[in-house]
């Protein structure tokens, strides 16, 4: 009885741990799935002209999204250059000065902005800036994406920098150098890959956003640089395109979203290069 | 000597000084930029408050540009439809998250087949919601319809061939599918939905799953070895107990993402502003209707009771939050 018994155990065992593998690997069947049909779908459509010319007028063939790659790139940038100087030095403050009440204050506006829904952001910027200037605007999506930015880049500079030792810090202030000086050569170069690399993770998250973009950049057929007109962006494009009723403009979002897939990939892998190459060991 | 010494020193002094100065001013923006989101969003919220009250929680009649008479703004189809799809998918994301973290918090710490485990859970939530979105819209959707079209074949065959115990079989089946579950052959749905959502929330739950089994302590774990459990045994008395409140914390930072998300859901739940009667009925979430309706809203109340939506939406999302991370940070805190 007592044999029969281990034997089910055992078995019971076994079983959950086949169960366990299963389930796991089921899990990787969508991803497989998604990326077959974008490529399936997206690399017919991919060509020199793809990314080199104007979208044509909705339901006719030939165009290319080179709108679209140029209005991304702008407005990531621009994201970028309002968020990664206020996040890091954010992120310094929290790392420097952990114990304050008021360090306990941005920590907890830093979490929450960082669930908060994409889509309430971009509401956010519709009301701070398309409403006064009456003009949907390039500048009002990047200002909705930084805030999905900051908290990213606030975070991962305080993890990295916590990491740092304290001897390195108090080896400097005891040379004479002030703290400032401490701080931009001594702390940030040692963090330096932790922070490039939640600058990326960041980058590679509001690329592919669109809910913030639909009601502030909203998307131009048109070449513009002008950040306070409409710019059309990659993911916007993909959804406009997706709902048309044309099947050459579906065809079309297939081969963004290779695109855009592609792109995130790229940035991701880079994140991990760079986490791994400078890697902060003492 | 003394006087540039202390020259420099003053000028050292001033220097902490604005440092220091600046690093306190943009963590207040932060703090600023939190208040001023919320205080907006409540400000323009108001004249839909005032106008419609508890109204608007209650109706469920969401009418913003009537043929005649006022704009009636009841956002509880909203929110039923937002409550199922999240519910759903958490229900249909739950197992695979936790034997995904059980897999590489406890069987496959390191190594190679935990590294490509990682990198893939990890892709998927690389992966940008409109492209999820898209896959639903021209792989997905088509699929379940096809299922639910097979289903209605099914119904409309004729049974008077079959033994009278087969066609009351085929008659509760019928019951169930038709009457209880209400299965239209359209594709698009609170359930087609809730599957792309499951998907895309399942890295949030199994990453921090994967993080609090991996914290389990192993005298624990090697106690009940010791008396002879085995490895299911030690998973499920020691690690999952141990692990709950962690697991508990998972769900709910999952769930925060489940409501909040946009694009995926807006583009396959069929975006119908009616109460849906059934789990395949097409509806809208908070998070849909305001990306159909709120570039086009034009009366004041309308867009104000959109923003009424997001504000809700985002205290939601931020006390569903706040919880997770309120567990998790107690749990860091006795490990």
């Amino acid at each position: 009885m007592t044999n029969s018994h281990l034997k089910y155990r055992l078995i019971k065992d076994k079983l959950f741990y086949l169960f366990v593998i299963l389930m796991s690997f089921i899990v990787t069947v969508p991803l497989f799935v998604i990326i077959y049909y974008i490529f399936k779908m997206g690399l017919s459509s991919l060509s020199w002209d793809f990314i080199s010319k104007l979208p044509a007028p909705m339901g006719e063939s030939g165009g290319g999204i080179l709108n679209a790659l140029i209005g991304t790139a702008i407005i990531v940038l621009l994201s970028s250059l309002i968020a990664v100087p206020i996040g890091i030095s954010a992120g310094i403050f929290l790392s420097e000065f952990k114990e304050r009440k008021l360090a306990k204050y941005v920590r907890f506006c830093t979490e929450v902005l960082q669930g908060a829904p994409s889509i309430v952001l971009g509401i956010i910027a519709y009301i701070w800036i398309v409403k006064p200037t009456q003009n949907f605007s390039a500048l009002s999506g990047a200002v909705a994406l930084s805030i999905m930015m900051l908290p990213v880049i606030i975070r991962s500079t305080e993890e990295t920098l916590k990491m740092i030792p304290h001897t390195l810090k108090e080896a400097s202030l005891s040379l004479g150098v002030p703290y400032s000086t401490t701080i931009f050569r001594i702390i940030l170069p040692c963090g330096l890959n932790g922070i490039l690399t939640g600058v990326l993770l960041s980058i590679a998250r509001i690329m592919g956003e669109t809910a913030p973009l639909l009601f502030t950049a909203f998307g131009s057929p048109f070449l513009s640089l002008d950040l306070m007109k409409p710019m059309n962006s990659l993911p916007t494009m993909i959804y406009n395109y997706a709902a048309s009723p044309y099947p050459q403009d579906n065809a079309f979002a297939w081969g963004i979203s290779a695109i855009l897939c592609i792109f995130v990939l790229v940035i991701n892998l880079i994140a991990k290069g760079v986490s791994k190459k400078w890697k902060v060991q003492f | 000597m003394t006087v540039s010494f202390s020259f420099c020193l003053g000028r050292k002094m001033k220097q902490e000084k604005i440092f220091n100065g600046y690093l306190y001013t943009v963590s207040i923006l932060m703090i600023v930029l939190f208040s001023a989101i919320l205080i907006t969003l409540l400000i323009e919220s108001f004249p839909s408050l005032k106008e419609y009250g508890i109204r608007f929680f209650t109706g469920s009649n969401w009418d913003p540009n009537p043929p005649e008479g006022k704009p009636e703004f009841g956002a509880l189809p909203f929110f039923v439809g937002t409550l199922i799809t999240s519910f759903l998918a958490l229900l249909i994301c739950f197992p695979f998250a936790i034997m995904i973290a059980v897999f590489l918090g406890e069987y496959y710490r390191n190594g190679n087949v935990s590294q490509f485990l990682k990198s893939m859970v990890e892709l998927l939530a690389g992966i940008p919601s409109v492209i999820y979105g898209l896959w639903g819209l021209f792989v997905f959707v088509p699929v379940i319809r096809n299922l639910e079209l097979k289903i209605f074949q099914m119904a409309y065959t004729d049974y008077s061939h079959l033994s009278a115990f087969s066609q009351k079989l085929m008659f509760g089946l019928k019951f169930i599918l038709f009457d209880l579950l209400k299965i239209q052959p359209i594709g698009f749905g609170m359930f087609t939905a809730s599957v792309i959502l499951a998907v895309m929330i399942i890295p949030y739950a199994a990453s921090i799953g994967r993080e609090v089994i991996s914290m389990v302590p192993n005298d624990l774990k090697e106690a009940a070895y010791s008396m002879g459990a085995t490895r299911f045994e030690v998973i499920r008395y020691i690690i999952l107990p141990y692990c709950r409140s962690g697991i508990m914390a998972g769900i709910l930072l999952a769930l925060g993402r489940a409501i909040g998300e946009t694009m995926a859901v807006t583009m396959v739940i069929g975006n119908r502003n009616l109460m849906p009667k059934s789990i395949f009925d097409p509806a809208n979430t908070l998070a849909s209707v305001l990306a159909n309706e709120f570039a086009e809203a034009v009366n004041q109340l309308h867009m104000s009771s959109l923003i009424q939506l997001g504000l809700l939406l985002f205290i939601t999302t931020a006390v569903i939050n706040m919880f997770g991370k309120l567990i998790i940070n107690k749990m860091n805190k006795a490990a």
